[in-house]
């Protein structure tokens, strides 16, 4: 699978860390990576999407979820890239519409746990209609955005979630449009869990997305990464562990966050991690099924006309 | 077995039903509304779901992520919605969705004549959304046969995995005719029937013309993309694995021709023109024909109901027979351009009107007489 490139590395199977075939077997969590074929992954080494896949893993193995129960969904992006390495139902989709495509399937499988994945510029952007209304919905989709700040898979053109001055291939003397605050977004279109934490807090990561997973409504887990390819190198940010260790360094957990006074927190520059939202709502499949069961039920006591009068 | 009085949307949202559609996803727009409200109200009564999306592209991408999950579904529309839903109907035709996208045409471009009635989307159902692609589009052109090709549709495109078009206009979908309906579970559907297990499962096999599709969350674990992919459905750009799968996705429609290929002739030997057309006009074609023979011409009629893929070896057939063919279309000239295509020298006379009103039979008399 990988020997050619190795090979164009120069380097052994041991240098390279390459798992001995019995690996899968022997690791559960990675029962739930496609065995075969799909590996390596199309992303840049060092990019953080590798750790947000990982914890995505660690969080549906964590519930202990049937493989068969869960659908990934994804739309178009470096991002969206993540369900094709993943042992589960998985729909790629077209850029900007995973949320539209996933409501579709939740609506026709409520029982299934059903996992949108985009980038910022998938779920904000061209998608930016189709998050509200799902958020709106409060239907049991986990809606998992990456915000890397950039649109990674096109080259590095600015996103709904660069910040104002950053440079972007699009953006040649800096960003002169306000980002948008993704959970601040989702909370008040109604989602009822929202989190957010980081590439570098891999397992935070992975209890967020737990708890998102097992939420009954739309759930939002922002996890800050960094495009290292494009936004770092335009915008002299240094290698990918210098910006993985940069969301160590620029972000404080909620906690420490809500013990400040309000002009610290007015003057807060930080990423803050944590549970955002709670928020006890109606899933909209379950509401939708009762008006089913009701409609159903009367037509049992008085039977559809189609072949009498 | 009972008879009605029906509007044409109406008896497509009933054909729906007894076709086994038990999802919906739509945004309203006239004259394609009614089909909505029918749907959410009998929806639910047979355990089946409604959804108002948030636009048009979001609709066409529910009804995929449905049908993923098992359910038959459709969505209707017509010409803004129509074009929104293009990128996502050019996926549905790509990764082999089943699914009806009902198009209620009415006049353009752009908001053009929310309520007037129109065949301007002819080449846009057939070349709207980017890249080679196959399609099927059907024209009703009564209220029962909005019923009984909306079936068909169902039909077709579990079938042949494929999003099926029905391609009617506001016309037939807002005139009211009597209609017999069916019981709905004497109505024939079309079931799609894994027989491998997932271990061998193909979804996207090139052994045959069509692999069955298996329903998200029954085992069948696969992965499902807009971009080429191989047989089980994983990206590739190798050509040795792209290339038999371009073969058959665009092949199989023209190696099943007669089964998808729905036309109506009404043929008189020693007849000189020919009448052909689809949709509202195919009733003024009708008329007009019956008129002409009433004085003793002999005049072919040819109703197209499956505009794509267009029945070419028909039509070269009867382009063989007549000399000219008079092509009545509430457009510009579109289904004309296929007919010329196939007519060789024979004459091909367009007679077109895209202002609203229906072509009369009048006007297609005076361009046998020309
Ligand atoms: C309709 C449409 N418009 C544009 C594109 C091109 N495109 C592909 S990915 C992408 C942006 C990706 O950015 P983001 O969603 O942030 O994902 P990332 O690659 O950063 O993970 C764009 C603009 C497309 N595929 N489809
Ligand atoms: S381009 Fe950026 S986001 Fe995409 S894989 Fe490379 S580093 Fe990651
Ligand atoms: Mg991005």
């Amino acid at each position: 699978m990988v020997d050619h490139i190795l090979e164009a590395h120069h380097l052994t199977k041991q240098e390279a860390q390459i798992p001995p075939e019995d690996w899968f077997e022997a690791n559960e969590t990675l029962q739930k990576l496609r065995k075969h074929k799909k590996f390596p992954t199309i992303w840049c080494s060092g990019c953080g999407l590798g750790v947000v896949m990982g914890a995505l893993i660690r969080a549906i193995d964590h519930l202990g979820l049937d493989n068969d129960q869960v659908a990934l969904v994804a739309g178009i992006g470096c991002t969206a890239r993540m369900p094709v390495y993943m042992d589960f139902n998985t729909l790629h989709t077209t850029h900007g519409r995973a949320l539209a495509f996933a409501t579709g399937l939740k609506i026709a499988r409520p029982d299934m746990k059903v996992i949108a994945i985009m980038g910022d510029g998938d779920a904000l952007a061209i998608g930016g209609n189709h998050f509200i209304h799902a958020a709106r919905r409060n239907i049991g989709i986990t809606a998992l955005v990456v915000n890397n700040s950039i649109y990674g898979m096109t080259g590095g053109q600015y996103s709904p979630t660069t910040p104002v001055g950053m440079r972007a291939t699009t953006a040649p003397y800096g960003n002169v449009e306000p980002p948008f605050p993704i959970c601040d977004l989702a909370m008040a279109a109604g989602a009822s869990y929202v989190a957010r934490s980081t590439a570098f807090h891999a397992l935070e990561l992975d209890k967020y997305l737990s708890e998102a997973i097992a939420n009954d409504g739309f759930s939002l887990v922002e996890a800050v990464s960094y495009c290292h390819t494009t936004y770092g190198r335009i915008n002299k940010l240094g290698t990918a562990a210098d910006m993985m260790r940069a969301l160590k360094d620029t972000s404080i957990p909620k906690a420490s966050y809500d013990k400040l006074s309000p002009e610290e927190q007015q003057a807060n520059t930080k990423i803050v991690r944590g549970v955002l939202q709670r928020k006890n709502r109606p899933e909209y499949t379950q509401i939708y099924n009762l008006l089913v069961e009701q409609q159903t039920q009367r037509e049992e006591i008085r039977p559809r006309n189609t072949g009498r009068r | 077995m009972t008879i009605k009085l029906m509007q044409g949307n109406e008896a497509i949202a009933q054909g729906a039903i007894a076709a086994g559609c038990r999802f919906y996803a739509g945004y309203p727009i006239t004259p394609s509304t009614e089909v909505a409200e029918v749907m959410s109200r009998e929806l639910p009564k047979v355990g089946g779901k409604f959804i108002q999306m948030e636009d048009e592209i979001a609709s066409m991408a529910a009804i995929i992520g449905g049908r993923v999950g098992g359910l038959k579904s459709m969505t209707a529309t017509s010409g803004p919605g129509f074009s929104l839903m293009q990128e996502n109907l050019g996926y549905a035709a790509m990764a082999e969705i089943p699914c009806v996208i009902v198009n209620v045409q009415r006049l353009g471009p752009s908001t053009g004549q929310p309520t007037a009635a129109s065949q301007g989307d002819v080449m846009q159902a057939r070349w709207g959304t980017h890249g080679d692609h196959p399609i099927i589009a059907l024209s009703p052109i009564s209220v029962a046969q909005s019923f009984d090709l909306t079936v068909k549709a169902f039909n077709l495109s579990e079938k042949y995995r494929t999003p099926v078009i029905l391609l009617t206009d506001e016309i037939i979908g807002h005139m009211r005719e009597p209609i017999e309906l069916p019981d709905f579970n004497s109505v024939e559907k079309f079931e799609q029937v894994v027989t491998e297990s997932p271990e061998t499962y193909k979804p996207y096999s090139n052994n045959g013309d069509v692999p069955p599709m298996a329903a998200f969350g029954r085992g069948y674990r696969y992965h499902i993309t807009g971009l080429f992919h191989d047989e089980v459905g994983f990206p590739t750009q190798r050509l040795d694995e792209v290339e038999p799968w371009l073969e058959r996705v665009n092949g199989k429609f023209e190696r099943n021709a007669d089964d998808i290929l729905l036309y109506e002739t009404d043929y008189q030997p020693g007849a000189r023109t020919a009448v052909l057309s689809y949709g509202a006009s195919a009733r003024t074609a009708r008329h007009a024909v019956k008129q002409m023979r009433a004085r003793g011409e002999k005049v072919n009629l040819f109703t197209a109901l499956t505009i794509w893929p267009f029945p070419e070896t028909a039509v070269e057939a009867l382009a063989d027979s007549v000399e000219r063919i008079i092509v009545p279309e509430m457009n510009l000239g579109q289904l004309a351009l296929e007919v010329e295509r196939m007519a060789g020298r024979r004459k091909v006379v367009r007679v077109n009107r895209a202002n609203g009103e229906m072509v009369t039979p009048d006007m297609i008399i005076a361009a046998a007489e020309a």
